[in-house]
């Protein structure tokens, strides 16, 4: 049993939870993720770390609540544990001096971007971040990522915080500026298509970190399957980081609505036993 | 031969084919004890026990046959466990026909002793009873580690508990088993008699760490140093693809994938377990080994209308095991032999909607020595099918072989191993599909077994 040892809401929908698994801390590099079990019932979900701890033996992880299991681990509380905390899985971040790196999170998925800035800047990178979201809440760890960054910049669709529109906007008039060596894009899967549609224009290399249906996390059942460069990649085991330009995100799309309709059974049955 | 010997083995009743498809239970009840006593007296006990030369896991099998016969069950589930820490599991998956019962003298006249059924017969009745731990041999103070808590790395822990030995395993998922959980479904392998079994394993002082990928979690260079010797029987779990175009689609599975969430996730509980499968009205299989078999059954008893198989040499070349190939056909499977699949084809949202195949014929032998099968040009036709399952076998999983320093690996990615276990570096052994590539539970289970005598050996030798 894995316990929960600190929970913050973040906004309405985002929370935050530091879970005691010293092994794991032990061995988390950023870019890296879990696989969690909530209940002898419940399923496997992947989440890629936000935070680890060595000394305190804690993985932090942040997680929107999209479906039951996010929304039934939401519900949990200090002195609750988890059944199952396995990682950390797959390939670490390549951690290296690059020059200058654009990083671009967006919603939830500025969570794990935080440890990817922070080793980047720590190697010696002018790192330029970029965050955004649909509205100002709904921004995760702002001051975290902006005391690692040189440059720091935030975009809101419905302009409540920092310029209104897109992160793409934003990485297009940085872009324009400066000799970019690199961007880091995590975000939703039509935020990564654009911003790599967007580099490849410019030839920059562009890393996205993918998060795919997982069943196992350790290369075995496939279902994370996503063709990079026309071949089959697991994200599980050769990412979750791919080249930005080779992913097909079309496909990427289709296979995470696989089984959009037994997620709503599953939320409809959860919200029923709340009653 | 002076006695009058029955030349066919008794029958295992099991459940009809209507029925059963409508449920994920067993589908053999096993023998009565009449019954086995009966078919146990059929053993001519040979003095050159042809049947033991079939035995990866070495059983004394006359031996324990004979207690049978004599209704001495106690003592012939005693002569079994000797050898065979599992034999509830073997005695329903292994493939006795090429093995014990392959070599059964009997065979000159008719069919060969049940050795299969007696031997499950045996492991139920001794379950049922309360299991009896033997007697386990002084602690040699000494620790092995095991990766994988599969048959292989199973078996070898438990023999060396039984040798004295203090045993963690190490296993990457939420449960033990291995294939024997995520891959073999409830209706051949019932998950109540795996646990059963490795509640054995864990009361001869074998302790299991579940949510641990060695690899990522913890090295096996860190193991070699905490331990005096490492056993690896990660087994074979990354699924070979097709590559054909369309494979990406929604509604194509890997066999792993689709197996490990019905079996070990119980997706055909959903919504009571959370884990839920898509099934489509038509179903189609590729493939014709055992792990196809059971995806084209669990297909059907997820409610499919239709359930097709289809494999690209002919029926004589399936690898399935003939009881398998028997079940799935008396249980209305459809075979497509000599077709293989081109494409898939989706609708716009990306659900896959059919699949085209193309006729194959058999040519000369090739490396396996089976015919090699030959496109038919312009035969391809289409078939409807709102699911497919790719079955077309394993390879090793390659978290552990890339990270250890020094380790010879195949050019399959299996860890290069000798016959009991040894691989290039000192004090760490491998064995199961992990080294062979993709094979049979039984095979697996021997080879922790010899892997488990190798490391005795070297471990003494140390001192």
């Amino acid at each position: 049993m894995y316990p929960i040892i600190e929970k913050k809401v973040l906004s309405e929908n985002v929370k935050l939870m530091k879970i005691k698994a010293p092994l794991i801390a032990n061995k988390a590099q950023p870019g890296q993720f879990i696989i969690l079990r909530i209940d002898e019932k419940g399923e496997r979900i992947p989440l890629t770390i936000a935070d680890f701890d060595r000394k305190k033996g804690t993985i932090t992880i942040i997680f929107l609540e999209v479906g039951k299991t996010t929304k039934q681990l939401g519900t949990l509380n200090v002195g609750d544990s988890l059944e199952n905390f396995v990682g950390p899985l797959g390939m670490p971040s390549e951690v290296k001096k690059y020059g200058t790196v654009v990083c671009v999170g967006g919603g939830v998925g500025i969570a794990p971007l935080y440890p990817i800035v922070k080793a980047l800047k720590e190697t010696g990178n002018y790192v330029i971040s970029v965050l955004g979201a649909k509205t100002k809440s709904l921004l995760l760890l702002e001051k975290e990522i902006e005391g690692f960054s040189d440059e720091f910049y935030i975009a809101t669709d419905d302009g409540s915080k920092g310029q209104k529109g897109f992160v793409s906007d934003v990485l297009q008039q940085i872009i324009e500026k400066k000799k970019i060596d690199l961007v880091m894009a995590i975000g939703p899967i039509i935020m990564m298509k654009v911003v790599s549609d967007l580099t490849r224009k410019y030839n920059i290399k562009t890393l996205v970190s993918l998060n795919p249906i997982m069943v196992d996390g350790t290369g075995m059942c496939g279902g994370c399957r996503v063709s990079v460069g026309g071949k089959i990649r697991f994200a599980c085991v050769h990412g979750p980081e791919f080249d930005g330009h080779q992913v097909d995100f079309g496909n990427l799309m289709i296979r995470n609505r696989r089984f959009v309709r037994d997620e709503g059974i599953a939320i409809k049955k959860h919200m029923d036993e709340q009653w | 031969m002076a006695r009058n010997i029955r030349k066919t083995k008794h029958e295992m009743p099991e459940q009809l084919p209507l029925e059963r498809i409508k449920n994920f239970q067993e589908v053999p009840y096993g023998y009565s004890k009449e019954i086995a006593i009966e078919e146990a007296k059929r053993c001519l006990q040979c003095k050159n026990k042809p049947c033991m030369k079939g035995c990866p896991v070495e059983i004394d099998i006359p031996g324990f046959i004979n207690c049978v016969a004599q209704g001495d069950f106690d003592k012939a589930a005693e002569v079994i466990k000797a050898k065979n820490n599992l034999p509830a599991v073997s005695g329903r998956v292994c493939p006795y026909e090429s093995q014990c019962e392959g070599e059964c003298t009997l065979k000159k006249i008719g069919e060969p002793v049940g050795i299969g059924r007696l031997e499950r017969f045996i492991a139920d009745y001794e379950r049922e009873k309360g299991v009896e731990l033997p007697k386990k041999a002084k602690s040699t103070g000494k620790k092995v580690a095991v990766v994988g808590a599969g048959p292989a790395g199973l078996t070898c822990a438990g023999d060396l508990a039984k040798m004295g030995y203090a045993v963690t395993v190490f296993e990457a998922l939420h449960a033990p088993g291995g294939v024997l959980m995520y891959g073999i479904p409830e209706f051949r392998l019932p998950k109540h008699i795996v646990e059963a079994e490795v509640d054995y394993i864990k009361k001869l002082g074998v302790e299991i760490n579940y949510d641990v990928v060695i690899g990522k979690t913890i090295t096996v260079d860190e193991l070699l140093n905490e331990f005096d010797a490492v056993f690896i029987g990660t087994g074979a779990g990354l699924p070979n693809w097709l590559n054909v175009p369309g494979e990406n689609l929604d509604g194509v599975y890997s066999a792993n994938e689709f197996l490990t969430r019905v079996n070990m996730m119980k997706a055909y509980q959903f919504p009571d377990y959370d884990t839920p499968v898509q099934i489509g009205k038509r179903v189609v299989t590729i493939g014709a080994g055992n792990v196809a078999m059971d995806c084209a059954r669990t297909a059907l008893r997820l409610r499919a209308k239709s359930s097709f198989i289809v494999y690209r040499r002919s029926k004589e070349e399936a690898p399935a095991r003939k009881e398998e190939l028997h079940h799935a056909e008396e249980e209305g499977i459809k075979f497509y032999f000599l077709a293989a699949p081109t494409r898939f084809i989706g609708d716009e949202q990306g659900k896959v909607t059919g699949m085209e195949y193309i006729q194959m014929k058999l040519g000369e032998p090739d490396e396996s020595g089976r015919r090699k099968p030959i496109p038919v040009p312009h035969s391809e036709s289409v078939m409807q099918i709102g699911t497919a399952i790719v079955a077309i076998g394993q390879s090793p999983n390659p978290l552990i072989p890339h990270t250890v320093k020094g380790l010879q690996v195949g050019k399959h990615g299996n860890i290069i191993a000798d016959d009991d276990g040894r691989t290039s570096v000192p004090g760490l052994f491998a064995g199961g599909d992990i080294a062979t590539g993709a094979a049979t539970v039984i095979l697996a289970m021997g080879a922790g077994k010899r892997a488990a005598r190798a490391i005795d050996q070297y471990i003494k030798s140390k001192k």
